[in-house]
């Protein structure tokens, strides 16, 4: 079982470091070639339309479309999480992405830098709360009765699931904290 | 750092968090709108509101200063991506005015004049987190000691000849790798030799790592230079005249960021640098009057 990690741009290697904790073997993706080794695919924060102009240069776009429609696992964090969502505010125009999970986000809607911030979050299945950060974050401005709420802050879906894909609009990568990268890896 | 019961703002680590996202991307200036647009079309993860590019700063001379904030704002306004701007060094009023207008990063930089001699500005005291430049690794250290999230070779901004970046690279990288083989008593030598805080050497010593994200700029002209850098263990680039002073911007924009992500690769490498037209012409480091990357201390 190999987990590959988006590496086009982004956080890929703290999410790398992150896996290889649980003792997952990993492989850094930039090619179908790396694609095709893969079993799961973790799609980083970075910067969404950045990833989504390397995707097509790189023609990665199509390739992962058809793995996520045959039921790869997916787990989106940030710019991952826009990437995999069904319609984008706030994105450019020609930006492509997934429609893998049943959510609609707006991009960078809790504000610039700035704005950024930690909290603590109650996740579903998690014993206690789990330290999150959000970094120019998207937010869920709605969410399809099929998609399985993980986590809430203040009254914004943070976490959610549905089928083999899973997003969050923070990052778990950023903390010592491996528990929700464990929640993927039991799906995996 | 600010605190309320639901979030904590400013931190150390949010300001780290948004330097890692930008692993692996390229950070171009711009001086206008229309330049922003061309860069985030090209796939940059952040651009620099500047209002010249070092090369012009460097011919213009006269004192270099933080951009009008109109046109900062006309740049936040016109993409989506992350916008950073120049404050000069110890000049934290300008860096203040920055932090009022909602820039990501500031570049506490050494391509504008500086306004002290002595000092950096405290970046601790803000919250948003800043980006400064370092020749060497007891440079980088003191930066990072007053609150710089992240760190980058300074390169000599201006003359599309990457000798200085890559020299300061092998510097900052070359005595991280030589202090994870020092024993501790020879710790308090290093510290003392790189002018830097002791606890950040020990730190260095037991992680093999920097503190912070390090990229590279000053210099960069082509998607191999670009790939140079991430070789040598830069995590991102940060292009300034080797873009908009080339003759044709936008495909080389295009292939300075593949060359970024695909830096491993010669085959893409190969593929991403035919027909970009010519490169900014350059210059030799024996033929400039001012070296930017003396500024700073």
């Amino acid at each position: 079982m190999k987990i590959g990690i988006l590496a086009l741009q982004g956080a890929f290697a703290v999410h790398e470091e992150m896996l290889q904790s649980l003792g997952a073997e990993t492989v850094q993706v930039r090619t179908n070639q790396d694609l095709k080794s893969v079993d799961a695919l973790v799609m980083p924060g970075g910067e969404s339309t950045t990833m989504s102009h390397l995707l097509n240069t790189s023609q990665l776009f199509d390739p992962i479309a058809e793995r996520i429609d045959n039921a790869m696992p997916v787990f989106g964090t940030c710019a991952g999480m826009i990437l995999l969502a069904k319609s984008i505010a706030g994105g450019r125009p020609d930006q492509r992405f997934y429609g893998a999970i049943d959510i609609d986000v707006e991009r960078n809607a809790y504000g610039r830098q700035v704005e950024s911030f930690e909290t603590e979050l109650k996740v579903e299945g998690l014993q206690s709360p789990f330290h999150a950060m959000f970094i120019r974050a998207p937010q869920v401005s709605r969410i399809g009765s099929n998609v399985e709420v993980l986590s809430m802050h203040e009254d914004k879906v943070v976490l959610a699931r549905q089928g083999s894909v899973m997003v969050a609009s923070f990052h778990p990568e950023l903390t010592s904290d491996n528990r929700i990268h464990s929640l993927f890896l039991q799906e995996v | 750092m600010t605190k309320n019961a639901a979030r904590t703002t400013g931190s150390m680590q949010v300001k780290r968090g948004l330097a890692e996202m930008l692993k692996g991307g390229v950070i171009m200036d711009v001086v206008n709108s229309e330049q922003a647009k061309i860069a985030e079309d090209a796939g940059a993860v952040a651009v620099m509101a500047l209002e010249r590019v070092p090369a012009d700063i460097r011919r213009d001379g006269g004192v270099a200063r933080m951009s009008d904030p109109e046109m900062i704002l006309a740049i936040q306004a016109s993409v989506t991506i992350p916008v950073m701007a120049k404050a000069r060094i110890g000049h934290f009023v300008e860096a203040q005015i920055l932090q009022s207008l909602g820039v990501d990063f500031i570049d506490e930089s050494e391509v504008l004049t500086p306004a002290d001699e002595t000092h950096h500005i405290d970046k601790m005291a803000f919250n948003t987190p800043f980006v400064c430049g370092a020749t060497n690794l007891g440079e980088a250290l003191r930066r990072i000691g007053e609150g710089a999230a992240l760190i980058r070779s300074k390169g000599e901004a201006g003359t599309g000849n990457v000798v200085e970046a890559v020299r300061h690279l092998r510097n900052i990288l070359g005595d991280i790798r030589k202090i994870t083989q020092a024993d501790s008593a020879e710790l308090f030598e290093w510290a003392k030799k790189l002018g830097a805080p002791l606890p950040l050497v020990q730190e260095i010593a037991e992680t093999g790592l920097l503190q912070v994200p390090l990229f590279c700029a000053g210099g960069i002209a082509t998607p191999a230079d670009a790939a140079l850098a991430m070789q040598l263990g830069a995590q991102s680039v940060f292009v300034g005249s080797g873009i908009f002073k080339s003759d044709d911007p936008s495909p080389r924009a295009k292939a300075i960021v593949e060359a970024t992500t695909h830096y491993l690769d010669a085959d893409i490498l190969a593929k991403v640098s035919r027909n970009l037209g010519a490169p900014m012409t350059g210059i030799g480091m024996d033929q400039i009057n001012e070296r930017y990357a003396e500024r700073g201390w």
